[in-house]
């Protein structure tokens, strides 16, 4: 299993190297391989971590079921969205595409080592490593939003991350005290040490965490750069951004609660949590109306999503908890396919101002079906996975006694419902007027089929959806066992630690 | 005052600190007056000047950690600390700003959102409200000098303060750099024994994180023609 561990953090690295020195062709082929491969290493970690611990090199290499989860949800959108890059950077040139096969390969790879580290010092270096590269790829559109999205990003998460530094080392400080002065921050044995650590320091050390990682996942109030990158991005960006990265720091967030539970028990990180999470709910629900951009829009249902998740795991309850898990991945599915879909929009009418997106069920004869699927799903509409997934989570609410939370959450998601559908209904079904109004090109080149004539850019942009779609329905239809059983490890793990 | 500033320095009774606390204090207290400079600062030139004098005062720190209590990985930090911090990176940054520093120095001049006094004043309260938050908290012990811990909360505020009253990108990268010193000046007094290995890794991150502020500020400069951040309101709701 080490092998599979170190091929994981090495072929992605390798693949954004080889892809900057490579003709675009054979950069956007070795990202497909590499992103296939990936995905399919992490799911032969699924059975063994499905019932068991992996730990290599003094504990610096660890994965447990919930680390895997996290990991699937990125193996999977790595996979996806390297498929369907190839379709999206044939409307680039050559140096912009092996520009972005380097960045992109090398801002997976950053996420799919994250879960693998078995020390808060060395997660809080991977995701920091995400922000760094991210913030690059953010910028490589070369436009005045995209340098203005940027900045604000690498400035405001790099801040947050600072504090998710102060929080590590107050973390050290609390494990220094029961482990000895040599304490790694090894993860495993500062949860174990539980009770015997000091109070002060966890407490202190799981605040800044949610206050510093909340801003890499998007929590109310320090969600401000989240719309911004999302929609200045390159749409596979945007979809890894959201389906991934949002949900690799709310891991991190997981662990300084699983250390905070078991410290101080769960009543303070479980209030701290929904009183986030309840913000980040309503502010996605104010913010979805009125949107014009349409990857901003998804940008808030992003917001919305972590939102539930934070609400998922302040609600205790072991259902929740799965809820919380089964969320992640329907949630990267479900958001990849819906900024894939939002791509195929934008290079389309080569604009992503949905006022200038018109007809889409009849212009795009695969994406306009797909893209109101994923919206669909986003809204938890049956049988997606995420539909199974709230489920859960508001029946775990309901069953721990949080009825007023639960039904915050069920009115706040059914504001956000009536938000997205609105907006994407405007986009595939209105036709009055249609492609009248016409915004700057938000992409170099052409759209390669005229927004007027029926037909897809291109297939590549399509396939990817429809496995995104499959596993949707795998998810919300029936789980395959040994994904459940690494869910309610999983769960199991975060409620009891 | 007095309650609090015991409270804050760890202690219930008005011995003398040691060589080793004092040392930390005194050079915890400069650590934040040079921040108060890098806030007070019009220039990039010296702003970055300052920086590198701060990161100087992390390394000398170290030496003096590592000699009080016997920690020989804390000298490689100090050494690695300083050659990343005080060299390096100052030099990275003005590389990488380059034209930028020199020609926009005037006009950064007035890149505060308030004024410099009022900057300083609002700065002030920042500094007080986060020397006395972490000061309550009492964590302190041994090899760990909570005065020293305070001060760095203190500078983690005004750092968040910089980057918040300046108006350019390049005085927004130098505060959080400096908000990097602050934590670093934490982790030192309450983290000294972590291993070399991620020590090292966190410098080696800051670099990279310098490469890209710089690439940034590059591209907004050459976008803008300014360092100014006025313009970028371009993405709203």
């Amino acid at each position: 299993m080490l092998a599979v561990f170190l091929v994981i953090l090495i072929l992605p690295l390798a693949t954004g190297v080889i892809s900057f020195t490579v003709p675009a062709r054979a950069a956007a082929l070795a990202t497909v391989v590499s992103g296939v491969a990936s995905f399919a290493l992490v799911l032969s970690l699924v059975p063994e971590a499905a019932h068991g611990d992996l730990s290599f090199l003094s504990g610096y290499l660890r994965a447990d079921a919930l680390s895997v989860i996290f990991l699937l949800a990125t193996g999977f959108l790595y996979a996806a969205v390297a498929v369907y890059a190839v379709g999206y950077t044939r409307h680039h040139d050559a140096t912009y595409a092996r520009r972005f096969y380097a960045g992109f390969n090398a801002f997976a790879w950053a996420m799919l080592a994250a879960p693998l580290m078995g020390s808060l010092a060395l997660l809080w270096i991977a995701v920091e490593v995400t922000t760094i590269i991210s913030a690059l790829l953010v910028a490589i559109g070369d436009t005045d939003g995209a340098a203005e999205a940027a900045w604000k990003y690498v400035l405001i998460a790099s801040a947050g991350l600072g504090l998710a530094l102060l929080a590590t080392v107050f973390a050290y400080y609390a494990g220094a005290q029961v482990l000895g002065q040599h304490y790694n921050l090894a993860i495993q044995p500062l949860i174990q040490a539980g009770s015997r650590l000091p109070q002060t320091p966890v407490r202190l050390a799981f605040l800044l965490a949610v206050l510093g990682y909340g801003t890499k996942v998007g929590l109310f109030p320090v969600h401000t750069w989240l719309p911004d990158a999302h929609s200045e991005a390159p749409t596979p960006v945007s979809a890894l951004l959201s389906g991934s990265l949002l949900a690799v720091s709310f891991y991190a967030i997981l662990r300084f609660y699983q250390v905070a539970a078991a410290s101080l028990g769960s009543g303070f990180p479980r209030d701290t949590l929904l009183a986030f999470g309840i913000a980040s709910l309503l502010l996605a629900s104010l913010y979805v109306f009125g949107q014009r951009d349409v990857k901003r829009l998804l940008a808030y249902s992003s917001v919305e999503h972590m939102g539930i998740c934070a609400i998922g795991v302040s609600f205790g309850a072991p259902v929740a908890l799965a809820g919380v898990l089964l969320h992640v991945m329907a949630h990267a599915a479900a958001k990849g396919n819906a900024f894939m879909g939002a791509g195929v929009f934008t290079v389309k009418y080569g604009s992503k101002q949905m006022s200038a997106m018109r007809d889409g069920m009849r212009l795009l004869p695969w994406s306009g079906p797909l893209f109101l699927l994923a919206i669909f799903a986003l809204s938890a509409l049956p049988p997606s996975g995420i539909f199974r997934s709230e489920f859960q989570i508001v029946a775990g609410g309901l069953g721990s006694g949080s009825y007023t939370a639960a039904a915050v959450l069920v009115v706040l998601v059914t504001v956000v419902f009536f938000g997205l559908t609105a907006s994407a209904t405007g986009m595939l079904l209105y036709t009055p007027g249609g492609a009248t109004h016409r915004d700057p090109p938000a992409h170099r080149g052409a759209p390669r089929v005229p927004p007027g004539v029926r037909g897809e850019p291109s297939a590549w942009m399509v396939v990817p959806v429809l496995a995104g779609l499959a596993v949707l329905l795998v998810l919300g239809l029936h789980p395959p066992g040994e994904l459940t059983d690494l869910i309610s490890r999983g769960a199991t793990q975060l409620g009891s630690p | 005052m007095n309650t609090a500033l015991l409270a804050a320095g760890g202690t219930t009774s008005l011995q003398p600190p040691g060589i080793y606390q004092g040392a930390a204090n005194v050079i915890a207290a400069l650590m934040l007056l040079l921040e108060f400079g890098m806030l007070r600062q019009a220039l990039i030139r010296d702003q970055v000047r300052l920086y590198a004098a701060q990161s100087a005062l992390i390394s000398v720190l170290a030496i003096v950690i590592a000699a009080d209590r016997g920690l020989p990985d804390l000298y490689a930090l100090a050494g690695l600390s300083g050659a990343l911090k005080v060299v390096v990176v100052p030099l990275v940054l003005r590389r990488l700003l380059g034209v930028p520093v020199d020609e926009d120095s005037p006009g950064v001049a007035g890149s505060y959102t308030l004024s410099p006094a009022s900057a300083v004043l609002a700065s002030i309260g920042l500094a007080a409200f986060g020397f006395f938050t972490f000061g309550a908290f009492h964590i302190s012990g041994p090899a760990a000098p909570a005065l020293a811990l305070a001060i760095a909360g203190a500078m983690v505020f005004v750092a968040f303060g910089l980057m918040i009253v300046r108006r350019d990108v390049a005085s927004q990268a130098v505060g959080f750099f400096s908000l990097e010193n602050a934590i670093s000046l934490a982790a030192l007094v309450v983290a000294a024994g972590l291993p070399l290995i991620l020590e090292t890794a966190f410098l080696f991150d800051l670099l990279v994180a310098v490469v890209v502020f710089g690439m940034l500020i590059r591209t907004h400069h050459g976008r803008a023609e300014s360092l100014s951040t006025a313009d970028l309101t371009g993405l709203r709701g």
